[in-house]
């Protein structure tokens, strides 16, 4: 069974539902400190939070934390590294995905549902979803506004949207460029996402939308 | 040798700087006429280092900073 580390830096705090939710998809997942290694894992996973208390800028610190440079490994590797939220911010941070994560257009904190459109299922975390298909998922940011220079350079896997994948200014929650909520690696093995995968993989929660990332992510390592 | 350092990281100019933005909409409700009020970091430190100059950019481009959407300027001076 494929074996997956959830990341926990100081003021990490969706470390166990990231847990949860890969073993619900089928992995088996562990929670591991940030001074430990991650070498005998199939792949990683940098769950939401607020490590180092967004201090400097969120996602900074940790960013330039020791365990980094073995999920830099993982990258070169091509073995799946997934950053969700405050785990994205760490991905741009630490240069691994290109771009910035800005405070958010209205400088407050946001936590609401929304509607994503799916624009690459040629990941290793979107294979399970259909070119286009529109789900729902929860965002809690206060830095989620994404900004690159140039967004041809980007990979893009999904965009805020409407419920029927338009995607418009009135769609856009944070201020994101081209609504930007998810980008990949060239290779398609890193994936950073804002909103909460995790915390929407139940029904109880009020959706599984989010279930099927880590779907994809598991049976992408046992292909 | 010990140098007292003070590094100045703004926004670069053209990108949104929401704080600033905020900030300068309350104190123009207060009555204040200001425009375009944007709201740098400041961080001051003491460094001992035989090449500070090098050392604070180097500081700057690697955590200060994000060289992408910021600028950075600096102030390092002997200490007495």
């Amino acid at each position: 069974m494929p074996r997956f580390a959830v990341i926990v830096f100081p003021g990490t705090n969706c470390d166990f539902e990231t847990v949860e939710a890969i073993r619900k998809a089928g992995g088996k997942a562990e929670r591991v400190w940030y001074k430990g290694s991650i070498k005998d894992y199939d792949g990683v996973v940098l769950p939401g939070g607020f490590s180092y208390a967004d201090y400097l800028r969120a996602g900074a610190i940790a960013a330039r934390q020791r365990i980094m440079d073995e999920v830099r490994e993982f990258v070169e590797e091509g073995k799946p590294v997934l950053g969700i939220c405050n785990g994205f911010q760490v991905l741009t941070e630490s240069g691994i995905l290109p771009g910035a994560l800005r405070p958010n257009k209205i400088p407050r904190f946001i936590c609401r549902w929304v509607y994503l459109k799916v624009v690459d299922t040629n990941t290793a975390f979107t294979r399970l979803y259909e070119p286009g298909e529109v789900i729902k998922m929860p965002i809690a940011h206060a830095e989620g506004n994404y900004y690159i220079d140039d967004p041809s350079k980007v990979r893009i896997v999904f965009q805020y949207s409407d419920e029927k994948g338009n995607i418009t200014e009135d769609t856009n929650p944070n201020g994101s460029v081209l609504n930007i909520a998810g980008i990949s690696n060239e290779k398609g093995n890193v994936l950073g996402m804002m909103p909460h995968p995790e915390r929407a993989s139940d029904r109880f929660l009020g959706s599984e939308d989010g279930l099927r990332v880590f779907r994809s992510m598991v049976e992408w390592v046992k292909r | 040798m010990k140098w007292r350092v003070r590094v100045l990281v703004r926004l670069k100019e053209g990108l949104n700087d929401p704080e600033g933005r905020v900030i300068g909409n309350a104190l123009r409700n207060l009555g204040y006429k200001v425009e375009d009020l944007r709201v740098p970091k400041c961080f001051e430190f003491t460094l001992e280092s035989k090449r500070p100059e090098e050392e604070v950019e180097e500081m700057c481009k690697r955590l200060l900073a994000n060289p992408l959407i910021h600028t950075w300027e600096y102030t390092i001076e002997p200490v007495k």
